[in-house]
């Protein structure tokens, strides 16, 4: 089985992808000649051409808006945002008409597309390529948002995306574009959106997170006691979100600390932290523990590791957790 | 180095049938000498215009009497929308409207009694039947130009022969998708055609202050597309210049551009008194320029229609109105599993079909589940 890193591993999805359907089509900035800035589809337009892989104007909101009329018109098209920061002019394409098209026609109308976006900071990238915008897209009815942080994850989830018969925001991890590899199938398989992935088995805490974050909390374990158990999940779709996956491992912990490079207020970390009070309240030991970003803009990179949770403060919250 | 002039542009205006109903009978014919439109067509698509001028009608009475929501009347735009939906193939173009050209959705397959549905604040009214080749009534400004580029581009992708034509006002020509959606329609070459219904008002703000461009049309050319202005109460014109437009695009020639001139006769919509903001001499000058009322002097000089016709047509359409009326009012409110059904194709996540749960069994409260509680404590 080979080994791939994250940009690999979509890279080959999406060439398998367009392999097996010819209604698939990427279009986006930079996306074909040049393979796009993080060369997440290099080699693609010399293997399926330019009218399958396509450089357009550079125009937000028109590759949203065309990317809408083609999935309308039975394709089945990838556009790329080129970094989450510029979803802003894409946002009325994308959430007043991508999500609302199934529902406002009672089903008549359905645009099946795959929006990939580059998500998340600590690549010491320039204003608004940092950015967490995820809770903005989860709180929209009609989308459906993944966010895998791992090779294996983000192939078998990207099939999945491409094939939904609705839109799906397919933010994807820049940190760990290439910080490992890992074994990938060559073969055609599927992640269903919606599963939580438990990375280690645990019983006395359950830390819960998504993208790149996944891997601050996974050095976080490394510095813990041994005498400590800690449950680790990957949500990878955030929504739907695996509600059972949580509450399930809450029930069986009694503590949670749930990680997320977003800002705290109205993070998807306020969301699950609620569901599991609903759902795991007399199981509950101890208050359930957020550590996000600040609700601030994210700063520019010479701050942006203040910014960021990292391993250190995922393990004092882990610690106080247990504590408590 | 002497300046060089690099680029010029020229903006025609075609009228065929003018004020006075007198036609351009060398306009009226193709250059292979075949009419634009033959007497027959011209009475069909007439007492069509009257029929969809009768339902415009009675919608806004039914919004007056409480009987429907906010409605944006058609009235005075009528040979705009007839001419360019006549133009376009019905089952095999598409079109992507805004929603000022009721009558050519009716055309092309849509029952009427759906728009009124919309109105009544119904999502089934946007339930396109299978077949009918458009998309719903797009509320936003200028938003649905791109999805008519993205439709076109489709069919240039697939080979097929088909066209996709977008309607919008002259209001939408100041937003950023109208440009997107030129610059993407121009830089591919698709099949798409862009007809602007520059009905001289965005609600209050008039065509002079939106754009300090002469014409509309002339927008088009930044985008290298052919662009044209038509008199938009001239059937003939309307007719004329959008086969063109539709036939270049279908046989390979990329995107056009249609400016109608046209004026809004009603109000922006019932919610809407046009009084407060414009003369009402201007509007009476518009009256004059009716398309209703120019098309059938055109007809009574020709001696193919008369006065009695016109009653009998009248009362006809009046009579149509009304069962149209009749057959959306007669329509079951929607269920409320119908506001989760559509949220996405199913299976729906669990949370939805809880909360879809909750509102069907536990409407003045909780569903347990939905409040974190077993049914047992509940």
């Amino acid at each position: 089985m080979p080994l791939m890193t994250l940009v690999q591993a979509i890279n080959s999805a999406l060439a398998q992808e367009m392999e097996r359907d010819e209604r698939v089509v990427i279009l986006g900035e930079d996306v074909g000649l040049n393979g796009g800035v993080f060369r997440v589809t290099d080699g693609l337009q010399a293997k399926f051409g330019p009218d399958r892989v396509i450089d357009t104007p550079l125009a937000e909101s028109g590759i949203m808006g065309t990317a809408i009329g083609l999935a309308m018109a039975g394709m089945r098209p990838i556009p790329e945002i080129q970094f989450e920061g510029f979803l802003g002019p894409a946002y009325d394409q994308l959430c007043n008409h991508a999500a609302r098209y199934r529902s406002r026609t009672r089903g008549a109308v359905t645009v099946p597309m795959t929006v990939r976006v580059p998500w998340g900071g600590g690549i010491h990238a320039p204003e608004l390529h940092s950015d967490s915008p995820e809770t903005i897209y989860v709180h929209q009815p009609g989308l459906k948002v993944v966010c895998p942080s791992t090779p294996y994850d983000a192939k078998g989830l990207l099939l999945s995306a491409i094939r939904d018969p609705d839109p799906v925001v397919f933010f994807e991890p820049k940190r760990v574009y290439r910080s490992f590899k890992e074994e990938v199938p060559e073969e055609d398989y599927t992640i269903p959106i919606g599963q939580a992935k438990v990375l280690t088995e645990g019983t006395d805490l359950t830390l819960v997170s998504w993208g790149s974050m996944v891997f601050q909390c996974l050095e976080a374990l490394d510095t813990l006691p041994d005498d400590m158990s800690v449950e680790l999940i990957d949500m990878r779709s955030l929504y739907p979100f695996d509600t059972d996956a949580i509450v399930q491992s809450v029930e069986k912990t009694g503590r949670c600390v749930i990680v997320h490079e977003a800002p705290k207020t109205c993070g998807l970390g306020a969301e699950l932290a609620t569901v599991l009070q609903e759902r795991c309240f007399l199981h509950l030991k101890a208050p359930v523990q957020r550590v996000a970003g600040f609700d601030v803009m994210m700063p520019y990179y010479k701050l942006e590791l203040d910014y960021l949770p990292n391993a250190q403060k995922v393990a004092q919250a882990v610690g106080q957790c247990l504590a408590y | 180095m002497p300046v060089k002039n690099v680029y010029e542009a020229r903006i025609e205006h075609l009228q065929i049938l003018d004020e006075e109903a007198r036609l351009d009978e060398k306009l009226a014919k193709w250059p292979d000498g075949r009419p634009v439109l033959t007497d027959a067509e011209v009475l069909e698509l007439y007492q069509y215009m009257v029929r969809c001028r009768a339902v415009d009608d009675l919608a806004f009475k039914l919004q007056r009497s409480g009987r429907m929501g906010t409605y944006p009347q058609n009235r005075g735009q009528e040979a705009a929308a007839v001419g360019a939906g006549f133009a376009a193939k019905r089952g095999v173009d598409y079109l992507v409207p805004c929603y000022r050209e009721n009558a050519a959705l009716w055309m092309h397959g849509l029952p009427m009694h759906y728009v009124l549905l919309h109105w009544m604040g119904d999502e089934r009214g946007n339930q396109i039947p299978d077949g009918v080749c458009q998309t719903p009534l797009c509320i936003p400004i200028g938003t649905q130009m791109l999805h008519a580029t993205g439709i076109a581009w489709a069919f240039k992708m697939r080979k097929e022969a088909r066209v996709a034509i977008t309607f919008f006002g002259d209001g939408a020509t100041s937003e950023g998708d109208f440009h997107e959606a030129m610059n993407f329609a121009s830089a591919f070459q698709v099949p798409c055609v862009f007809f602007c219904q520059n009905n001289q008002w965005a609600i209050s703000v008039p065509r002079e202050s939106q754009t300090a461009s002469e014409t509309i049309a002339q927008k088009a050319v930044a985008y290298g597309m052919p662009t044209t202005q038509v008199d938009g109460n001239d059937l003939f014109a309307v007719v004329r210049a959008s086969t063109d437009a539709i036939e270049r695009a279908r046989a390979g020639g990329g995107p056009s551009f249609i400016e109608a001139v046209t004026y809004r006769l009603a109000d922006h919509t019932t919610a809407d008194d046009a009084r407060r903001y414009r003369d009402a001499k201007e509007v009476e000058a518009w009256q004059k320029r009716d398309p209703l009322i120019r098309l059938r002097s055109y007809l009574q000089a020709r001696k193919l229609w008369d006065d009695a016709k016109q009653a009998a047509l009248d009362d006809e359409a009046k009579a149509a109105a009304t069962e149209v009326v009749r057959t959306a009012e007669g329509i079951e409110a929607p269920s409320t599993d119908e506001m989760f059904d559509y949220t996405f194709a199913a299976p729906l996540p669990a949370e939805l079909e809880l909360q879809k749960r909750t509102l069907q069994t536990h409407s003045l409260g909780q569903d347990p589940a939905q409040a974190g509680l077993s049914a047992q404590q509940a």
